[in-house]
């Protein structure tokens, strides 16, 4: 594969930004649009020093509006896309997001995470925006959201993503943050990774109908036909039926759009819902964290078990769609969960509501970019 | 000759509007659909200048070689 | 020539006509004139995309037998971008209106033609936002009645043509629904153009814009825009009236173009 060779060495000491990249090339993005802003920057940098080495397409944008048009519109050319941002872009990107969802268009979004909200600081992380990746747009959908909490799964984590994006027809969101964003770590790149394409289309065409699934397999994701192809692609956020045309006055044809996009995610949890653990069998007591916090959660865990304490480490590298049933089955056999984030509470209500009273649930939270010490997190396990 | 097509027609008048030699005019009154449908008046005074054609936001007339 | 029944036979979707617009707006007649241009061109249109933004204008390609792309409000030159950028040997077409364009999209206008990227821009300015309807747009008519201005309008509207002219687009042209052939023409030579081209189309709506501005008949509408319209050779002597023809043709690179020869250099 030509990417390797524009990769270089396969062991490497660089940045989480650059290794979002590595991740996204080996996945077979060959398409970026994005804009400047901290602490992102260097994906866009990377992705314009190595996309045209490969053939690929750079696109600096005017705002992070058009950046993910631009993307979106790429995506139904048949290309694997992305963009990147930090918390204002990715406020501006919401609109298109939803149109993504809505119009089941694989890409995806990085949104490394500084401080806010507004300006906030821009070179400092944060895990504020973890609510605004599940419910930023409007209306009722699903989105899938991963989250590295090293340079090595930053790279590993890009792949995965654009693989379920392209699964699953659907935006996928790498949750990562100024830390991890901008530290630098070993990486080790994969000889061949899985990579998931897109089904396409290959039927009849007057039998075609964009947005009807289960022509090859009993599933509820369409089949794809690229613009330019022979098949006749009528694409809108407007609400649709099958065929694609708009229907706005119809409940029904409403409902059934929604409940199958958002069930489509929700009905592959399996699949999709890949979270890191250690020591759960015998635990009472979990500490459940993600990106940067887990790095702290980890050493307290191991304290915690090296003075002979049943700990768990929860590291959720999904973060949506939330798996409310492995929290509420994991509140019946632990009596506390210790929740670690950079924001003011978010995954802790998500834990609190899956576990309803069946186990303590606390929060050790921490902001400004300063990340919880084990010690911290030690308070709540002694 | 020219042709109507009545399930495209929206009765806005700009064919009629445009037709240099007053072949076809508009109804006054509503037909029973209520619809007001352009109606040809004389078939020689049309010079298939199709600039009805070219007027119709529906596709709805069109002037066809006999 | 080919007749509208033949037009709709080859390139409009089957069981969608008749079109959503009302009787009387010109948006249809905009998308007349497209197609015959597209036909006589000898255009594949396997190989086109329509894209367009919210608003009256952007429902057009809901009714063209090929690929379409409606995107969000402002939108859909950048969504279009993105379209040719990742396969240039689309030819990529824009339907969007005055709003759509010229006031929540005016950042990706701007861009778009800064960039010179190659599709071709068909602006329908109505002088309102229609769909929502008719609240007064960048481009509406100073002291004009809408909806949110009942005591009329008190702001200077854009002129649309010479704002992207400035900009820099190669090809830059304007005309009426009350010109189809000229129009045509124009439409034609911006779909063979290397780069942003941009047709401006002046078309009536009679339901929210000239309603309430007092002009009720579809036959006084159309008069009005053959009397306040004046062709770009006769435009000094009178200034009141709104210009229409061809304000700029020119030749400038085209960003896939530029990309490819990059690319060409630098390529593993």
């Amino acid at each position: 594969m030509d990417v390797n060779n524009v990769l270089g060495p396969s062991q490497q000491f660089i940045q989480g930004d650059k290794a979002c990249v590595y991740g996204a090339l080996l996945a077979g993005c060959r398409f970026f649009a994005g804009y400047p802003i901290t602490p992102a920057t260097e994906i866009a940098e990377e992705m314009s020093r190595l996309l045209p080495r490969l053939g690929g397409t750079y696109l600096q944008m005017e705002d992070e509006i058009a950046s993910i048009a631009a993307i979106i519109g790429a995506s139904w050319t048949g290309t694997k896309t992305m963009t990147a941002t930090s918390g204002p872009g990715f406020s501006l990107m919401q609109e298109n997001i939803g149109y993504a969802i809505m119009t089941e268009t694989p890409c995806v979004i990085v949104n490394v995470q500084r401080g806010g909200p507004s300006t906030g600081q821009p070179t400092i992380p944060s895990q504020g925006d973890v609510m605004q990746a599940r419910f930023g747009s409007h209306g009722d959908y699903e989105i899938i959201t991963l989250c590295p909490s090293s340079v090595q799964q930053t790279l590993e984590q890009m792949i995965r993503a654009f693989n379920l994006a392209e699964k699953y027809r659907t935006p996928v969101i790498l949750l990562t943050d100024a830390a991890i964003g901008h530290m630098r770590e070993r990486i080790t790149i994969p000889a061949n990774p899985l990579v998931v394409t897109r089904d396409y289309v290959d039927i009849d065409y007057n039998d075609y109908k964009p947005f009807r699934t289960g022509y090859l397999h009993a599933t509820k994701i369409p089949e794809f036909a690229p613009f330019g192809s022979k098949y006749n692609t009528y694409v809108t956020g407007l609400t649709h039926n099958d065929d694609g045309h708009p229907i706005t006055d119809d409940w029904n044809v409403h409902a059934k759009l929604i409940k199958r996009i958002t069930s489509k995610l929700t009905d592959n949890m399996e699949d999709i819902y890949d979270i890191d653990t250690r020591y759960t069998d015998y635990a009472e007591i979990a500490v459940v964290s993600y990106g940067i916090s887990a790095r702290p959660a980890l050493e307290a865990v191991y304290m915690a078990q090296r003075l002979g304490r049943d700990v768990a480490y929860i590291n959720l590298t999904t973060l949506w769609p939330f798996n409310y049933e492995y929290f509420s089955e994991l509140s019946k056999r632990v009596d506390k969960i210790v929740v670690v984030e950079m924001n003011i509470g978010s995954i802790y209500h998500c834990v609190r509501e899956a576990t309803s009273g069946r186990c303590d649930v606390v929060l050790v939270s921490s902001l400004g970019g300063r990340v919880s010490t084990p010690k911290d997190i030690w308070e709540e396990i002694k | 000759m020219i042709k109507v097509k009545k399930e495209y027609c929206k009765g806005c008048g700009y064919c009629t509007l445009v037709c240099p030699t007053g072949s076809i005019k508009m109804p006054e009154e509503l037909d029973k659909e209520g619809k007001r449908i352009p109606m040809v008046v004389d078939e020689d005074t049309c010079k298939k200048c199709h600039l009805c054609e070219l007027s119709c936001p529906d596709f709805a007339i069109s002037v066809e070689e006999d | 020539m080919i007749s509208n029944t033949e037009l709709d036979e080859k390139y409009l979707r089957k069981g969608m006509m008749p079109s959503i617009l009302c009787a009387g707006c010109g948006n249809g007649i905009v998308l007349n004139a497209t197609l015959r241009a597209i036909d006589k061109l000898g255009m594949d249109i396997d190989n086109m995309v329509f894209v367009s933004g919210i608003g009256c204008s952007s429902r057009l390609n809901g009714y063209i037998k090929a690929d379409a792309l409606h995107a969000t409000h402002g939108r859909a030159i950048a969504f279009a971008t993105g379209i040719k950028a990742a396969n240039p040997d689309l030819d990529v077409v824009v339907f969007t209106g005055d709003g759509d364009c010229a006031g929540i999209g005016g950042n990706h206008l701007l861009h778009g033609i800064r960039r010179n990227i190659g599709i071709t821009v068909i602006t329908i300015n109505n002088y309102t936002y229609g769909m929502t309807g008719g609240q007064f747009s960048p481009t509406t008519p100073q002291t004009s009645r809408s909806t949110t201005s009942p005591f009329g309008t008190i702001e200077h509207p854009f002129d649309l043509s010479r704002i992207v002219v400035s900009a820099g687009a190669p090809y830059v042209a304007r005309w009426t629904v009350a010109h189809p052939v000229q129009l045509q023409k124009a439409i034609r030579k911006g779909l063979d153009k290397k780069g942003f081209s941009f047709i401006e189309v002046l078309s009536p709506c009679p339901t929210s814009y000239w309603r309430r501005n007092k002009v009720y008949s579809l036959e006084s509408v159309y008069q009005w825009y053959k009397d306040n319209t004046v062709s770009l050779t006769k435009a000094d002597d009178h200034p009141e009236k709104i210009t229409i023809g061809e304000f700029y043709d020119g030749e400038k690179a085209e960003w896939t173009e530029l990309w490819k020869s990059l690319v060409g250099q630098v390529r593993v």
